[in-house]
């Protein structure tokens, strides 16, 4: 086994951010409750938010801390708005299961 | 104590984000991204942004998640049923496919930033106060601010109007 | 390495002190609320009961820990640990006093010192929620399920004009750390009026006004009565820590009287000025050791009066004590560590004692009333606070 390096080069964030993309993706993909689709999506943005911080260290500046700040805010945004259409379509359909949301009319 | 520390709480977001997806109750999938989103909280404390560390636990961990334990738990969402019917198209490729997406994100890190290129340093951050988050956000990001307020308000309508009761 | 061992001295010190204080402040709501309610309160173990804590630990300790076939075992063991370790969390940032100088050793009496002490308090409280409302939920029972949507609905909404409270002193003194914020009110005005954030000229009326909704949404946050729905017993049995029993009720009952302490810490230092004394320096020394000398010689002569049925061991030995302790606030060295420390624990244990007051004079809240009055009024008075603050800051200058 390699000696352990003295610190944590840049790129392991990166590769860190891009682990939790994909999962990101692809648990967006196989789960099918509406819910946990939207928070595979919370997911997703956070993984970003991490590759934003990690390009901002390189840079030394705070730009990336902002973009993160307003991807914040939008999420809280879109977890309210995005909550509370889920709540209505369980009050017309009763079912939080993405296959069953399946008829444009009731 | 920097390679530990991001050893530690990389593999435990990377392992939460697993359970997260994997998990077929809602209610377990959220307590596991809680664990993700903690855990990045302390990646952005290696990096230097103590600011966005707090908002990440305040706004995320502690509002956002706080909403939809809340709504998993207002509906009783149960697990999800298993599947009837699975495909065996789906199971044999779904799960190299998604290897092959993490490798070629990797793949391509690796190629346009290279290694050893930066070595983060907890000490070297150089910005990352709230001094200089909130002199930045007044100044150069002053009209972005702005919107996002603006978009804040119109997802507060939004939310009031789709939960009031029909009349 | 000296850092490292100053640094374990004070971690070990800190909680030793803190676990130690949670212990007796139970003691001391069930003499207060006792007496508000002319009671004698616990008086059997120990003299006054004093013991009482001890054998509470050793009973929750010993007790059978019952767990019920019905629930959600992973998410009902670790519910009270998320809920306990996320309060005490927040003591590590807050300071109890300056810079002092023990053996040589300069440190500061504070574990860390942050640049965002303030919000990790506030994430703190903001992650306590989730050991509340997974107790609801795994407990797999209604009332359960009740109280853990309720505290999570109280929580989110309280949190808001909570968060707005701390805002507002937060641009007056210009910094999030607590250190920072303490320091900012360490002077007198004219001469002789304490810089408290409550008396800061030309913002104090604002001030007050956001100390009082900081003080509501405090309660609300913590559930404490008169908001304590989340563990209405009249309504819910025990709300969410119904199903809860030993060692993990306890972890419960520790959050809560820990996140009390946290909060009243917070208060203090925001809006009370920490240990900056209410006396300009030469006067401001002498009143605890007045206080101090004067209460134990009450105690020493109630104790010793045989007209007063008082006992007549404990009370006057305590009264030698206190006249130590108050004669300690004179001896040169200890002096330094002892007197900011006082004016600290003063107010601090004013607002705790606050807590229990109104914890044995109010009545509950009606759950519409509750949401009605976090967003119909504390939201926009703190905003309008808010708005008045920020206006002054810019008129005047920082």
């Amino acid at each position: 086994m390699p000696p352990a390096p003295p610190a944590v080069p840049l790129t392991a964030y990166l590769i860190v951010s891009a682990i939790l993309f994909s999962l990101g993706a692809i648990g967006f993909v196989i789960r099918k409750n509406v819910i946990t689709m939207f928070m595979c999506i919370e997911l997703m943005l956070n993984a970003i938010n991490l590759s934003f911080v990690a390009f901002s260290y390189k840079h030394g500046t705070v730009d990336g801390h902002l973009f993160t700040f307003f991807v914040m805010v939008v999420a809280a945004a879109e977890a309210a708005v995005g909550l509370a259409i889920i709540l209505t379509v369980y009050k017309n359909r009763n079912t939080l299961m993405a296959d069953d949301i399946d008829s444009l009319k009731l | 104590m920097d390679t530990l520390l991001f050893a530690l709480f990389a593999g435990i977001a990377i392992l939460s984000a697993v359970v997260m997806i994997m998990q077929r109750h809602p209610v377990s999938s959220a307590l596991a991204l809680v664990g993700v989103m903690g855990s990045l909280a302390i990646l952005y404390l290696l990096l230097g942004a103590t600011f966005i560390a707090a908002a990440q636990l305040i706004v995320y961990a502690g509002a956002i998640m706080v909403l939809f334990l809340f709504v998993i738990m207002l509906l009783n969402a149960g697990a999800e049923p298993k599947p009837l019917r699975q495909s065996f198209l789906a199971r044999a490729l779904g799960f190299p496919l998604g290897i092959a997406l993490i490798a070629i994100l990797g793949f391509l890190i690796q190629r346009t930033v290279p290694p050893d290129s930066v070595v983060v340093r907890f000490a070297d951050a150089k910005a990352g106060s709230p001094q200089d988050i909130g002199r930045a956000l007044f100044t150069q990001y002053l009209l972005p601010f702005e919107v996002t307020s603006v978009l804040v308000l119109i997802a507060i309508l939004g939310a009031v109007v789709l939960a009031r009761k029909e009349t | 390495m000296n850092f490292y061992l100053v640094t374990m001295i004070k971690l070990g010190l800190v909680a030793f002190v803190f676990l130690t204080a949670l212990a007796y402040l139970q003691w001391i709501e069930r003499k207060v609320i006792a007496h508000v309610q002319l009671r004698v309160g616990p008086n059997r173990v120990g003299p006054h009961g004093l013991l009482q804590p001890l054998t509470d630990t050793i009973k929750l300790l010993t007790k059978e820990d019952l767990l019920p076939g019905h629930v959600n075992k992973f998410f009902y063991f670790i519910a009270p640990i998320l809920s306990v370790s996320c309060a005490l969390v927040g003591i590590s940032v807050i300071p109890f006093g300056p810079k002092i100088n023990v053996f040589g050793v300069e440190t500061y009496m504070q574990l860390t010192d942050l640049n965002i002490g303030v919000l990790v308090l506030l994430a703190a409280s903001g992650l306590g929620v989730y050991g509340v409302a997974l107790a609801g939920w795994a407990s797999n029972n209604k009332y359960s399920l009740l109280g853990g949507l309720r505290a999570s609905a109280q929580m989110i909404s309280y949190e808001l004009p909570l968060s707005l409270a701390i805002a507002i002193p937060l641009l007056v003194y210009n910094s999030l750390s607590m250190r920072e914020i303490v320091e900012a009110q360490n002077r007198f005005q004219f001469g002789f009026i304490p810089a408290w954030g409550i008396f800061q000229f030309p913002y104090a009326p604002f001030l007050f006004i956001a100390f009082i909704i900081f003080l509501i949404g405090a309660f609300a946050e913590t559930n404490r009565i008169p908001f304590d729905l989340p563990e209405a017993e009249n309504e819910l049995v025990a709300g969410f820590h119904t199903e809860y029993a030993s060692m993990k009720f306890a972890a419960f009952f520790m959050a809560e009287y820990a996140n009390m302490v946290n909060i009243c810490c917070l208060a203090t230092h925001l809006f009370l000025g920490g240990w900056v004394p209410l006396f300009p320096a030469p006067y401001s020394d002498f009143v605890p050791v007045a206080l101090f000398v004067a209460s134990g010689a009450m105690m020493i002569f109630h104790g010793l009066n045989p007209r007063i049925k008082m006992d007549g061991y404990t009370l006057p030995a305590f009264g030698v004590v206190f006249i130590g302790l108050g004669l300690a606030h004179m001896a040169p060295v200890l002096k330094d560590i002892l007197v900011p420390l006082f004016w600290f624990l003063a107010k601090a244990g004013f607002l705790l004692f606050l807590y229990i007051w109104v914890r044995a004079t109010l009545p509950r809240f009606r759950y519409d009333q509750l949401m009605d009055f976090a967003w119909i009024q504390m939201f926009p008075a703190s905003l309008a606070c808010l708005f008045a603050v920020g206006f002054i800051v810019a008129w005047w200058g920082l």
